[in-house]
């Protein structure tokens, strides 16, 4: 299994996605930004960082890279996506994913360990965590007030569209305490925390549950 | 010679944390007779010759496009000649 970790210039999770991929035991795919060229992955992990220094709004400008003119089709027509922090953003610029994530409400940028708990495991980045299992994941952004029109929010909530949401208390302001959503098939996922920072106890992590979404997106392509 | 301005704002309903902290600071500056404020960006775009409904008509595609998020943030285009 092959699963293609995208650096854009800024990104700076990338290493760490990549390890995260080998550690659960798939091949980890370096895909640059400005390629036409998805390798022939068989899913797209799109991590955290400042790309682009996150000028004009965060994503804005990642989400025209030449290597999104590829992920956007790909990503409609099925190809597992996953965005954490900057990479959730440019899945929200990108359109693949409803509403935008706004300035933190307390204006402070935040760096924590934080408590998730999975709304849906019906996702093709979920399927190994049950249903209401809470999860400790760190953060670290500026901008993960997740705000989207009411009518959005409502078939979000409607159709288990919420897939992650903040327990003991909101960090952000997010609305309805979202921490991560999917777009209407489950192949697309964006949250603001990083399971990709969660893998191995040696690194200080909080916990592995980050291991979680790495088991059910292989587990996911294994088995389609 | 033309300018076209290109504001850009939060939509009312949007959280403005930035807006709400300037707002905070300025009663402690003594000036206490605003009752709030919203941030926001402008841009100019320079054109080679005068404004016209075309080059209008572009600029409003470019704030769509990039210059602004629709989901979150209004924009204004207006022309400044003889800039």
């Amino acid at each position: 299994m092959r699963v293609g970790v995208v650096t854009f210039p800024g990104t700076l999770d990338d290493q760490d996605a990549a390890r995260a991929v080998r550690l659960a035991g798939a091949e980890a795919v370096p895909l640059w930004h400005a390629d036409h060229d998805l390798k022939g992955v068989d899913a797209v992990f799109l991590p955290g960082g400042f790309s682009y220094g996150d000028y004009l709004r965060c994503g804005a400008i990642s989400r025209f890279a030449p290597l999104m003119e590829e992920l956007i089709p790909a990503a409609k027509a099925g190809l597992p996506v996953l965005g954490t922090c900057n990479g959730f953003q440019i899945l929200c610029e990108a359109h693949l994913l409803p509403g935008a994530l706004t300035r933190n409400a307390g204006l402070h940028y935040l760096c924590r360990d934080q408590g998730i708990r999975v709304e849906n495991n019906t996702t093709a980045w979920t399927g190994q965590f049950t249903e209401g299992q809470e999860i400790l994941l760190p953060i670290k952004h500026g901008e993960g007030r997740y705000v989207a029109d009411e009518a959005t929010l409502a078939e979000l909530e409607r159709d288990g569209r919420v897939v992650f949401r903040y327990i003991g208390g909101n960090p952000n302001g997010s609305l309805n305490d979202i921490a991560g959503i999917c777009n209407e098939a489950g192949n697309v996922v964006g949250l603001m925390p990083h399971p990709e920072h969660a893998v191995e106890e040696l690194t200080g992590a909080p916990s592995v549950d980050g291991r979680g979404f790495f088991a059910s997106i292989l587990r996911k392509l294994v088995t389609a | 010679m033309a300018r076209v301005i290109v504001d850009v704002m939060l939509k009312p309903e949007i959280l403005d944390p930035q807006g709400q902290a300037i707002a905070r600071a300025l009663p402690r500056l003594g000036f206490t007779t605003i009752t709030d404020v919203r941030q926001g960006k402008r841009f100019e775009l320079e054109l080679p010759g005068p404004a016209t409904e075309a080059t209008l008509t572009e600029a409003r595609k470019i704030a769509e496009t990039l210059l602004a998020n629709t989901v979150i943030e209004d924009f204004q285009v207006r022309v400044e000649e003889d800039a």
